[in-house]
């Protein structure tokens, strides 16, 4: 593909100009990526693998391989005769589902107004949601569950999902200012010449041309509340409302002797969030690369 | 600028810039330049109000409010029931019960070994892989999605995974013929859980560098290559330097998920043993002592606590590692 050919002016040295993605590089670079990836992978490895045996397997070697491979385990979790798993499969995903729509549509419209209008409260709404990075989750929690008793809302999914609504907020308007602000003015002005109000600029050009912003921010949230663990552990009590994580470490403590059976329950709720991610890794990675770009 | 003073009598000074000033006055714009009328101040305000209105009430009641909700069951002995009132009142109570509880002064202490271990063990490493993974290379992508895999597995999950695998008669002794108390003993369990939180973590803070170094033009390495520079002088000289506001960034971060840790530590050690193992964490503290023993008010008071000890640990930070290059990094739209 490169034909372009660098020259140093001074030295004559020619440079060859390989593509970032083109070559194939060091083996040495394949090696250390290998090791890594192994670590990684390992104990994910480990609980979807384990989840084929059965306890007697188990407890007779703990490290070892299936054998004979059980699918009872995963075939009593998924025809729900132990567990829960499908209510709070269907838990997580509306929580999650909630969560992500609030955040985006008050997120952009919140972005749209720090990026393109000018007023004297915008460095302090700014900051303010900025500071919001600084206020843990795990220090609100206490009040946010007394707040819920007394609005009578604990044990509802709206006490998780407001939360994480508010809590997910700052990182959303960090990221998809600077998209907004990345329009440019002409097109606005286009807009405008074609007799577009600032509203409908707002719906029919700010919202479309800041989808990669917006997809970024949705896949962080909503795997942020997928995984999420501590808020509906102080905020549900009730094991048909729980939320997967909880579910599965509620199972856990309570089953403790049916390991593989755990192992079984534990790979099923890791699982949509894996597919989920590796469908759209190409998109958080973008997105990152935004928000510490600024 | 030949042209300047021939066209200057008809238009002085036009700039292309048609803002909503250039509106005024006798400026000649190309024909089919359109000015956009000065806008109803009333009408503008509230559009504002309106798109960042609900955003801004909701923050304010669930992350801001929380605080102050906090600050007032502090000063109650409060189960979660009945009123609130001289009955129940109780000082400052829950805050002396806490800040001379060694319990907790060793949880504060665990906070910050965890911090600053995560920074040195994290750190380093992923921006050295960043580095390497910078290179050309094939399936780079693939190799990206693969180390990101721990960080988007739920931490109750890979708590239960870990808990199974690390257990005295579990996996890994089995598998290296080991007894060690991975989880159970007190010397080795705090090197355990910073193990889990690098796996853990590790693939976020290798994500951060490498697109910190894609922000980071070709040309500058080139050009160092092409003037003989080595790849670790080009890496070290170059790179790392230009990295640094990521790595700031980074660091700012790390920091706050080690200051309100909690997931991993309750899942894997629970309820009661974090102490004696010697990993327990304040937000681990607060919970166990707070909600889960249903003590609200001293909760809140360790809550309260916590918030204090974290500001103070942010603002040193701000002020003292997240200088101006930072600054333009996180709100970098703010001039313009």
């Amino acid at each position: 593909m490169s034909k372009v050919k660098v020259v140093n002016k001074q030295t004559g040295a020619v440079l060859k100009a390989t593509p970032k993605d083109g070559g194939w590089g060091h083996p040495a670079i394949y090696f250390i990526a290998l090791c890594i990836i192994a670590v990684c992978l390992a104990p994910v490895l480990y609980i979807i693998v384990n989840g084929f045996r059965d306890n007697s397997q188990m407890t007779l070697n703990p490290s070892g391989w299936p054998n004979p491979w059980v699918p009872g385990n995963y075939g009593a979790v998924v025809t729900g005769r132990i567990g829960m798993f499908w209510r709070q499969a269907w838990n997580s995903t509306y929580i999650a589902l909630i969560t992500v729509v609030l955040v985006i549509v008050l997120g952009v419209m919140t972005s749209f107004v720090l990026a393109r209008y000018k007023f004297k409260m915008r460095g302090a709404i700014y900051l303010l949601f900025a500071s919001g990075l600084m206020f843990p989750l795990s220090v609100a929690i206490t009040p946010l569950y007394i707040m819920m008793i007394k609005t009578h809302l604990a044990g509802s999914a709206l006490s998780v999902i407001l939360p994480q609504v508010a809590f997910g907020l700052p990182q959303t308007i960090i990221i998809l200012t600077p998209f907004l602000a990345a329009i440019p003015m002409e097109i606005e002005e286009a807009a405008f010449v074609d007799g577009c109000s600032r509203l409908g600029f707002f719906f029919r050009m700010v919202v479309p041309l800041s989808m990669p912003g917006v997809i970024t921010v949705a896949i962080l949230n909503f795997v942020g509340s997928w995984n999420s663990y501590m808020l509906p552990l102080y905020m549900l009590t009730d094991e048909s409302q729980y939320t997967l994580p909880l579910g599965v470490q509620m199972f856990s403590s309570a089953h403790s002797q049916e390991t593989a059976q755990i192992l079984a329950f534990t790979s099923l709720a890791m699982i949509p969030a894996l597919i989920f991610f590796s469908l759209f890794e190409k998109k958080i990675v973008g997105g990152l690369t935004g928000a510490v770009k600024g | 600028m030949s042209e300047t003073s021939s066209a200057a009598t008809a238009a002085p000074e036009v700039e292309l810039d048609w803002s909503i000033e250039s509106e005024g006055g006798s400026v000649v714009l190309p024909p089919s330049a359109y000015v956009r009328p000065r806008r109803n101040h009333v009408r503008r305000n509230l559009e504002i109000i309106i798109l960042a209105g609900p955003a801004i009430l909701l923050f304010l009641m669930f992350v801001i409010a929380p605080v102050i909700v906090a600050l007032y069951y502090s000063f109650y002995k409060w189960k979660g029931f009945g009123p609130t009132n001289a009955d129940n009142f109780v000082g400052l109570d829950n805050y002396k019960w806490t800040l001379t509880n060694p319990e907790f002064w060793g949880a504060v202490g665990h906070n910050g070994i965890i911090m600053v271990l995560s920074l040195v063990m994290q750190g380093p490493l992923a921006i050295l892989v960043a580095l390497l993974l910078n290179q050309k290379m094939r399936g780079r992508s693939l190799i990206r999605v693969l180390i990101f895999v721990p960080y988007v597995i739920s931490e109750a999950i890979v708590g239960i995974g870990m808990f199974l695998m690390l257990q005295d008669e579990g996996a890994l002794n089995k598998l290296l013929g080991l007894h060690v108390g991975w989880l159970s003993n007190p010397k080795v369990a705090m090197w355990t859980l910073m193990f889990i939180l690098t796996w853990k973590y590790l693939g976020f803070a290798i994500i951060l560098m490498l697109a910190g170094l894609q922000g980071i033009p070709e040309e500058l390495s080139e050009a160092a290559a092409v003037d003989g520079a080595t790849f670790w002088q080009i890496q070290w000289h170059i790179m790392l330097p230009l990295l640094k506001p990521t790595i700031k960034v980074w660091g700012f971060l790390s920091i706050i998920g080690a200051m309100q840790l909690f997931d991993l530590v309750y899942v894997i050690w629970g309820q009661y043993i974090a102490t004696t193992a010697g990993v327990s964490t304040m937000a681990w503290f607060m919970a166990a002592n707070g909600r889960l023993s249903g003590q609200l008010g001293r909760g809140s008071a360790i809550a309260i606590i916590v918030f204090i000890l974290s500001l103070v640990v942010a603002m040193i930070y701000q002020r003292w590692v997240l200088n101006r290059d930072t600054e333009g990094a996180l709100t970098e739209k703010e001039e313009d």
